[in-house]
């Protein structure tokens, strides 16, 4: 673990310490504004912006690894945008590999989305490609390559759209703000960690259950191991791929690079916080002090105060952060399965560190994630199957289904895997409102079930029991037509699903005020419903794990006019 | 063909759990959520019905759609070699391994000896096989050789049936069997395989291993490994007799300096039985040996 002791240098998270409607470059040109510290995204603004990707080296707490990186960095440049602006992005491919660039929860037409063989024919090798879409909404969101394995190794970077109208100087939400990308990166290629994966599927998970743990009365008991291993299901497999493995960087930046965002004592910051992490959970905390969300995946929400939240792979929250006094404190993200940590600073002044918490216990899953849960009814679970194709008829059975959950739970009001008995406030989907009605309240006309199927022991992963290049179909949607959408996780593993082009309304018992998102996270055992106005094209829709994504767990939605 | 019959029906008897395996649970782990509330700042807004709160309808799906929408704006010329691409990319994967799952040195009471025992993979759901198995004496002099070449399909998310060939190379008759499998892991955990070999000559055995890795420390594994082997008939020219020709043990504690990488020591039995025992005596051979092991295994 990193020691406490005060960081050597001053590296800051970020340059683009500002206030939220004034932040603009007075001048619309696309020359980066300088960064006052190296490596930290520099900010790009106006209507005409380069995005040029190619190879090159990081620096992780001092050690080299091969990226792909954006104008030279990972991240890339943050996009700082306005609403209602039209935007020219040209981007320019410097690799030896097809490339392209998806603007993840922006609203645009589907053709300029980004996705090669979907949307577009992809930016070949040496070749360049301009994106032109008007900007038309506000919030944080994020764009990365969606070409092979280039986001697992630093194609990626935040977007901040501000309003139309600037906000008043007194509006509650005009505060400074600072974006925090978390990432993984690996100092070994995502080719061979995903070969590892299909040799050993727990080639990573360094956290096993042992006979030692048993003796000393830790984790399951004897009884639930062996129920578990009839099962052939392992509880400790939380992760796939883990710090063994992955270093977790704040903007690039590693636990030892400490970098800090600066605060004033007293005054509310925004903290825009992107998981761009391929393979990545992050449980994000700042101990000490409150989280105040106030948006998810861009969009507002009903301000709700908590004190961690688990950020899934394509989500963004807004937190407000504000530092009680002169003393620094840690920003913590830790890695679901707690096999490490990134770390930022926030701090009134440069060079300041706060002790960094131990990594907490790795958590252990439970009959709930495998859709066994009963509640408080405690009935048996005798006679009950944990592959019964009848239960979903739609699921092809075969060697890539190890399982169907019998019994599904709306898990929207649990906090996250592991963060159920923390011993703190954690946000839950259900706590999310939108301060607005939702543009679209019509009842849905129909609704469409999609199972979230894998196989751990020969990792594999697929939607309804096959992967997108199997199954060859897509999901066929009527343009302008209001359907629900249930997701149903019939694996061990937590899926983020994220829809491309639209923002979609989960269904928690909000009504109008559904929450809005682009990205959905499905806990093991678990479904999640969300409302969803189709928009006309041809969008991805799939896993925003990488490798999950890669190994199949993706359709595309065919949308048409009725 | 009688103790054909009842033979297939052990090695399934032995197998066969773990695909037919429905669970039944008596008892689940208490998880009762203990989320404190949070405390929502300003007024949440008055709910209003409809919107999310609404029932979805029935309404059909439309058709499938099998055109391409971005045709319309880049051309059909462009995006079918794209679409083509992002469809096969992973749809039919090559992996390849390399496992080595007994490389190891046998001190034994009569004689020390060896053994190797690995196999090489290509493919995925679909797998072309190549494994081997050697035993020897330490002066070099082999006991027991083979090779065996197979086609593994995957058939559920645990197990693979196996179809191939098994050549004998070692100092005994050198036979070819067909060769008929079933490999994977069983419920518990156990890793399985189990075969079936039919010889030029006609001859029937069989062979069943099932191991387990015990994790006792993160890195330390002791692993249980147990094989019978079977036989339909009477061999006279491989001192082998019909029924259960021998059982070998293994207990093997390994250290795993990586997860590709595990060296062990260990203890290894070996048990003539019945008949097969019967023809040991007579050649004045030990019935029942045991060994102390030093080896490695892994993967590459």
């Amino acid at each position: 673990m990193p020691d406490t002791a005060v960081s050597r240098r001053a590296l800051l998270c970020g340059s683009a310490v500002g206030l939220a409607g004034l932040a603009h470059a007075p001048s619309a040109q696309s020359a980066p504004m300088r960064a006052t510290a190296p490596r930290t995204p520099p900010v790009l603004s106006g209507e005409d912006i380069t995005l040029t990707i190619g190879h090159g080296a990081i620096r992780i707490d001092g050690r080299p690894a091969r990226a792909v990186t954006i104008n030279g960095g990972v991240p890339g440049p943050t996009l700082r945008l306005r609403q209602g602006q039209s935007l020219r992005l040209t981007v320019v491919n410097d690799l030896d590999e097809e490339s392209s660039i998806h603007w993840h929860g922006l609203l645009l037409p589907f053709h300029m989305d980004g996705v090669p063989g979907v949307s577009f024919p992809g930016i070949p090798p040496r070749g360049r490609f301009t994106y032109e879409f008007p900007i038309t909404q506000t919030g944080t969101y994020w764009y990365h390559s969606h070409s092979g394995l280039q986001e697992l190794m630093g194609a990626y970077g935040a977007i901040v759209i501000d309003p139309a109208v600037p906000l008043a100087d007194s509006a509650p939400d005009q505060v400074p703000d600072q974006v925090l990308v978390l990432s993984d990166h690996s100092f070994t290629h995502p080719a061979r960690i995903l070969r590892n994966l299909k040799v050993e599927p727990g080639y990573y998970n360094h956290q096993p259950q042992t006979f030692a743990d048993l003796i000393a009365g830790r984790g399951q008991t004897q009884a639930q191991r062996l129920e578990w291993a009839a099962m052939r299901m392992d509880p400790t497999d939380i992760s796939d791929v883990t710090g063994v493995v992955l270093r977790y960087l704040v903007n690039g930046h590693g636990v030892g690079d400490n970098c800090t965002v600066l605060a004033t004592p007293g005054v509310p910051t925004r903290l825009r916080l992107v998981n761009a992490g391929g393979m990545t959970f992050f449980n994000v905390r700042i101990p000490g002090v409150e989280l105040r969300v106030v948006a998810a995946d861009g969009q507002d929400v009903v301000p709700v105060s908590v004190d961690e939240l688990q950020i899934t792979p394509g989500e963004t929250y807004d937190v407000i952060v504000t530092l009680p006094d002169d003393a620094p404190r840690t920003i913590v993200a830790e890695a679901m399965d707690r096999s490490g940590l990134a770390r930022a600073t926030l701090a009134p002044r440069p060079g300041m560190a706060a002790p960094v918490p131990a990594l907490r216990e790795r958590p252990l899953l439970t009959m709930k994630d495998m859709g066994m849960d009963h509640g408080a009814s405690g009935h048996s679970m005798a006679g009950m199957t944990m592959r019964d194709g009848s239960a979903a008829p739609q699921v092809k059975m075969g060697p890539g289904v190890e399982m169907i959950a019998p019994m599904p739970a709306d898990r929207t009001g649990d906090p996250g895997l592991g963060l159920e008995h923390v011993g703190h406030r954690v946000l839950t989907y259900r706590q999310l409102r939108s301060p607005t009605p939702i543009p679209d309240a019509r009842a849905p006309t129909r609704e469409v079930e999609v199972h979230l199927t894998g196989a751990m022991d020969r990792y594999m992963w697929s939607m309804d029991g096959q992967t997108m290049q199997q199954a060859h179909e897509a999901l066929p949607m009527r343009t302008g037509e209001r359907l629900r959408v249930t997701l149903i996780n019939d694996t061990m593993m937590a899926h983020p699903i994220h829809l491309h082009g639209h923002i979609f309304d989960l269904v928690t018992g909000h009504g109008v005020h559904a929450p809005r998102k682009h990205t959905v996270n499905v806990l093991p055992g678990g479904k999640v419903s969300f409302d969803v106005t189709a928009e006309p094209g041809d969008w991805a829709f799939h896993c925003h794990l990488f490798l999950h994504m890669a190994m199949g767990m993706m359709r595309i939605v065919k949308v048409r006019p009725a | 063909m009688k103790t054909t019959s009842s033979l297939a029906a052990m090695i399934v008897a032995l197998a066969l759990p773990g695909i037919a395996h429905a669970q039944d649970h008596s008892q689940h782990q208490a998880a009762a959520p203990a989320v404190t509330p949070a405390t929502p700042v300003t007024p949440v807004p008055a709910p209003r019905m409809g919107g999310t709160d609404a029932d979805p309808g029935s309404a059909p799906p439309p058709a499938p759609i099998h055109d391409r929408a971005a045709d319309a704006h880049w051309g059909a010329a462009a995006m079918a070699p794209a679409e083509h691409a992002m469809m096969s990319a992973h749809s039919a994967p090559v992996y390849s391994a390399v496992h080595v799952d007994m490389a190891e040195y046998r001190f034994g009471r009569g004689g020390d000896g060896f053994a190797v025992e690995g196999e090489g993979w290509v493919g995925d759901l679909n797998r072309l096989t190549l494994a081997t198995r050697i035993e020897g004496e330490a002066s070099g002099a082999v006991e027991h050789a083979e090779i065996r070449a197979a086609y593994a399909r995957a058939i559920t998310p645990w197990w693979n049936v196996l179809a191939g060939v098994r050549q004998d190379v070692g100092p005994v008759p050198n036979r070819t069997h067909a060769m008929l499998g079933l490999s994977g892991m069983a419920p518990y955990r156990f890793e399985v395989l189990a075969a079936l070999f039919l010889s030029d000559k006609g001859q029937l055995t069989a062979r069943a291993e099932a191991s387990y890795d015990q994790r006792i420390t993160r890195r330390l594994i002791l692993q249980p490994r147990v094989e019978v082997n079977l036989s339909a008939q009477d061999m006279p020219d491989q001192h082998t007799g019909a029924g259960l020709t021998g059982i070998e043990a293994g207990l093997r504690l390994g250290y795993e300096i990586s997860r590709k990488l595990v060296p062990y020591v260990g203890m290894h039995w070996n048990w003539a039985t019945g008949a097969t025992a019967d023809y040991a005596r007579a050649e004045g051979q030990a019935v029942a040996s045991r060994a102390v092991v030093v080896g490695l295994r892994g993967w590459f």
